[in-house]
């Protein structure tokens, strides 16, 4: 059964089509990566599915209910987490309290005012257990705003998986970070994600290739193909996409450099 | 009653269009630099109290030229000095810096010439009657005020549409980081924006002194409408500025001038009530008594409604 | 847990103690100004410090709790009702959380400017309605009460200041106590959340605007209670507690104090209150000097007196506090003589008269020679100021910096020169 369904998704700004028509079935599980040249409307797709847009046409169902009507939170509430390009945390927070922020709908405290956070020892250790498992322990009570780039991307993804949603969106997770970075993050995204359905968006081929089980290819708004990644590498219309660059299994190499 | 009308008109006109006088450069200094500028009509009763000093020595001419040039230098002063240096603890802090300026001025402004109202006159040049209309008398010096705003505005209008300096200014209101990349000196610009706009407020206050009277509080009276009127017309928006100047400014002169109230509406729909009714002060409220709150009325409901403004293309 | 306790009670006892200390009438009545203050400076908070909220008519909550208290306080007298005067304050919170959750529900849509806007419009709107609807608000006049009518409480009538200030101190406190533990439950945790990033908070399933909207009821809720209390202590209610004046003065004490910290309102009201009742028996410009304070701070010290204060965690944290010592005596004392120069002929350039004595000196306004001997001081306490900034900068940056160990040290400075 497919947790996430857009059908006949379209957006438009003003006269502009950003996305057309595009169709995608993300099953229960899957590893699913979005790839696609700059300003293909990867990230709209994500905005569109996570709410913070409306769509102008189409339908986008979650777990088999229609989302695209709803906000952001509500979507958030049904258990659809995602992250951000750019860095989109709580900047005067301190890094513990960024994650503890991040479960606090998911543990049902709701608008409550009269619990004490201090005194929720299950939340506390969640908490502390996730800033376990993003590597940023010893950073706990720095501003989140005064973290290290790595740093900031890695807390970044940790608020997205907090709240231990089923569905995790994650936009270009390892943009900026040098090599090493990006090989922790990964192996980091592959331990949070585990059982859970990922949908990513994606410029290291290395990475998707390596991460994805299914890859969808957008180009100027439309879905030109979605399978599996082997059938993706041998796909003619894939690598006219990429204007002559071959798609390899370690990254795309353009061939006219 | 067609008298009351004409001269409602003419009045709402004369505060319309000094009210646009303030909320242009309120306006423009919103454009390029996002800040809302608290201390607007302070810079208006600054050249209010210029003017009446200056033309103590050198009579009403001379002052009308030199006293919003010192209040446009003051301006600036204030930009590069002051607004400049908290500019980087973000737009809240600026909001609050002109604030506590306009609190300041007013201080300031009672220290230099005292609590009481200063006895600044239009010019005798100016002091009769343009014309009689039904036995009333319309001021010379009100038509005054009217031609100079309304060359202020084609002033405005010709240097942002027409000059060089001024598309520079449209350029860096809308992209500011490419004004900059152009090799224009934007921090410059932004001082010479404040200045002007400062400046403009100053000319406001000097024309309206002698009508509004020149007193300490005279910057509270104005400065919460301008607010209003440059939320209302869409913040960024000059077109917008002028429509909600005129409109406060004729709403507010109508609203005074007709004798309306509940007790009209009342007898119209044959309801009354006793008169020690608990909502007694509601079913006897009349226009002229509501008038001074009608701008704020105006603006919530823009805010509910159409947070944008009438004529504003981007919130906030 | 325990060292936080222990703050609370420090600050119990400080409260029951104070007014045994300075026991004049004039120094009660000062402490219990003080409290309301701080009650309405925290409320004030919640919304602008806590929930990045920049409000513009929070006096608003205030003015109209108090005109209920004062009309509850006027039915007990007319033994329409019959409660204790202690309970007078909650009715004010009540009136102010209802007008909260009211503007609240169409205001919180938005922070930033938007909400600056509808806070200010809604402000005069209050303002302005209160001169004109006379039989709740009684104009110009106000309305005034009398807190002694009530059932005594413990054998007290609240005749007596010091009554009343125990009575004020004992709501502060506990009002103090539940903002505090406010901020510490989901809901306050998410209002510093949603007051750094809305967007974000929408995504881990937060409605920024409910958020906003359960501060901006608190808020009313505790400026409220403020309210009552200065029904309870003034025993009349005029248009100028609900004006836009004195949303301005409580934005103010909360910004002097410091918006970022929980105690900072509380130092604010502290200062403000104290400027406010002991400057003003000595100058009548005060206000000019409290509003070149104010822009001051927002110049030079964005955080605040408390952000001025925490600014020395580090260098104490580091155990170098002392180093600043010897910097900051040297340039206070020029700082001091150049502030009182300056002051000096400020309040001469107003004095009356050819006699003005200015610590004890006695002055001539009206010759030149006093003249230039206030602007001999002031202009070379302003040079030797000068020349005392590079030292206190130079004993700032070193008191922050951490020390390392005399080898590694050593490597460093020979790499860079």
């Amino acid at each position: 059964m497919s947790l996430l369904q857009l059908q006949n998704v379209s957006k438009s700004f003003g006269e502009t089509a950003i996305i057309r028509d595009v169709s995608l079935s993300i099953a229960q599980g899957e590893k699913h990566a979005i790839i696609g040249p700059n300003g293909a409307g990867k990230s709209t797709l994500f905005n569109l599915i996570s709410g913070r847009y409306g769509v102008s046409s189409g339908n986008i169902l979650f777990k088999g209910n229609p989302i695209h009507n709803l906000k952001p939170f509500e979507i958030a509430r049904m258990g659809l987490a995602r992250s951000f390009q750019v860095t989109n945390i709580f900047p005067l927070l301190s890094v513990f309290e960024n994650i503890r922020c991040g479960l606090l709908w998911s543990m049902d405290y709701r608008y409550s005012f009269w619990n004490l956070v201090s005194r929720q020892k299950a939340l506390n250790a969640r908490t502390e257990a996730v800033l376990e498992e993003i590597g940023l322990h010893d950073r706990r009570n720095f501003p989140a705003g005064e973290l290290a780039y790595a740093e900031q991307r890695a807390l970044e993804l940790g608020i997205a998986i907090a709240s231990g949603a089923e569905m995790i969106l994650l936009d270009e997770p390892v943009a900026g970070m040098s090599h090493s970075e990006a090989k922790n993050a990964v192996a980091l995204i592959r331990k949070v994600t585990e059982g859970k359905t990922l949908v990513m968006v994606e410029h290291d081929m290395s990475i998707v290739f390596d991460v994805a089980d299914r890859i969808t290819v957008l180009v100027y708004g439309e879905v030109i193909a979605s399978d599996v990644p082997a059938k993706i590498r041998g796909n003619p219309r894939v690598q006219e996409a990429y204007l002559g660059e071959v798609v390899t299994g370690d990254g795309v190499e353009a061939t006219h450099a | 009653m067609i008298e009351v009308l004409i001269f409602a008109t003419l009045n709402g006109l004369v505060t319309g269009l000094l009210l646009f006088m303030l909320a242009s450069g309120l306006t423009l200094i919103f454009s390029m630099m996002g800040v809302l500028n608290f201390a607007h009509a302070s810079f208006y009763m600054l050249g209010a109290y210029f003017a009446y000093s200056i033309s103590l020595y050198t009579g009403f001419w001379p002052a009308l030229i030199i006293a919003p040039i010192l209040v446009g230098l003051v301006g600036a002063l204030v930009e590069r000095y002051g607004l400049r240096r908290v500019h980087k603890s973000g737009h809240v802090a600026e909001l609050i810096f002109t604030f506590g300026l306009a609190f300041l001025i007013e201080e300031a402004v009672q220290f230099f010439w005292g609590r009481s109202t200063m006895n600044y006159r239009s010019p005798d040049i100016l002091n009769f009657p343009l014309f009689t209309l039904f036995g009333q008398n319309f001021p010379a010096y009100k038509a005054f005020m009217i031609f100079i705003s309304v060359s202020i505005f084609i002033g405005l209008y010709y240097v942002l549409t027409r000059t060089r300096i001024g598309i520079i200014i449209q350029a860096a209101i809308t992209h500011p980081n490419t004004v900059a990349n152009l090799g224009h000196n934007v921090p410059f610009i932004f001082m010479a924006v404040f200045g002007a706009g400062s400046g403009l407020a100053g000319l406001a206050g000097v024309i309206a002194g002698p009508v509004l009277t020149t007193f300490p509080g005279m910057a509270v009276v104005l400065g919460s409408i301008v607010f209003v009127i440059v939320v209302i017309g869409g913040l960024g928006s000059l077109g917008g500025a002028l429509v909600a100047s005129l409109l406060i400014g004729l709403l507010q002169s109508y609203a005074i001038a007709s004798n309306l109230g509940m007790p009209d509406l009342l007898n119209l729909l044959g309801v009354s009530f006793a008169s020690d009714h608990p909502l007694n002060d509601i079913w006897r409220l009349t226009l002229p008594q509501i008038a001074p709150i009608l701008p704020f009325l105006l603006l919530v409901l823009v805010l509910i409604f159409r947070p944008s403004g009438l004529f504003g293309k981007r919130e906030s | 847990m325990l060292r936080k306790s222990i703050v609370w009670i420090v600050f119990a006892i400080v409260l029951l103690v104070l007014p045994q200390i300075f026991t004049s009438i004039f120094s009660i009545s000062i402490f219990t100004q003080m409290t309301i203050a701080i009650v309405f400076a925290l409320s004030y908070n919640m919304l602008l410090g806590q929930g990045g909220m920049l409000s513009f008519g929070h006096a608003v909550y205030f003015g109209l709790g108090g005109f209920l208290a004062v009309h509850a306080l006027m039915m007990i007298e007319n033994e329409e009702m019959m409660f204790s005067v202690t309970l007078i304050p909650l009715v004010g919170g009540l009136f102010g959380l209802i007008a909260a959750l009211f503007i609240g529900s169409f205001s919180t849509h938005k922070a930033g400017t938007v909400f600056a806007m509808i806070s200010l419009g809604m402000g005069e709107l209050i303002a302005a309605s209160s001169l004109i609807l006379v039989s709740f608000f009684g104009g110009e006049a106000g309305v005034s009460g009398d807190r002694t009518y009530g059932p005594p409480f413990f054998g007290y009538d609240f005749a007596q200041g010091i009554e009343v200030y125990y009575l004020a101190a004992a709501w502060m406190f506990v009002a103090t106590l539940c903002m505090y533990l406010f901020t510490q439950t989901p809901a306050g945790r998410m209002a510093n959340a949603v007051r750094d990033n809305p967007e974000r908070a929408e995504f881990i399933g937060y409605s920024a605007r409910r958020v906003r909207f359960i501060s901006f009821a608190m808020a009313g809720f505790f400026a409220g209670i403020a309210g009552g209390l200065f029904a309870v202590n003034y025993e009349i209610l005029t248009e100028e507690n609900l004006n836009a004046a004195s949303s301005g003065r409580v934005l103010l004490m909360a910004y002097i104090g410091g918006l970022g910290f929980f105690i900072g309102p509380i130092v604010g009201a502290i200062v403000l209150t104290l400027i406010n009742s002991l400057l003003s028996n000595y100058t009548t410009l005060w206000m000019l000097y409290l509003g070149i304070l104010f822009v001051l701070t927002v110049m030079f010290l964005p955080r605040g007196l408390t952000g001025f204060l925490m600014m020395h965690r580090v260098p104490w944290h580091l155990g170098k506090l002392r180093l600043l010592a010897v910097p900051y005596t040297l340039t206070s004392m020029p700082g001091a003589v150049f502030l009182l120069g300056l002051v000096a002929m400020i309040e001469m350039s107003h004095a009356s008269g050819s006699e003005f004595v200015y610590l004890g000196i006695a002055l001539n306004p009206d010759g030149y020679g006093s003249w230039a001997f206030l602007l001999a001081v002031t202009g070379v306490a302003f040079y030797v100021l000068r020349l005392t900034l590079p030292r206190l900068r130079d004993a700032w940056s070193e008191a922050n910096t951490i020390t390392r160990k005399p080898d590694h040290a050593a490597k460093e400075s020979g790499g860079q020169s």
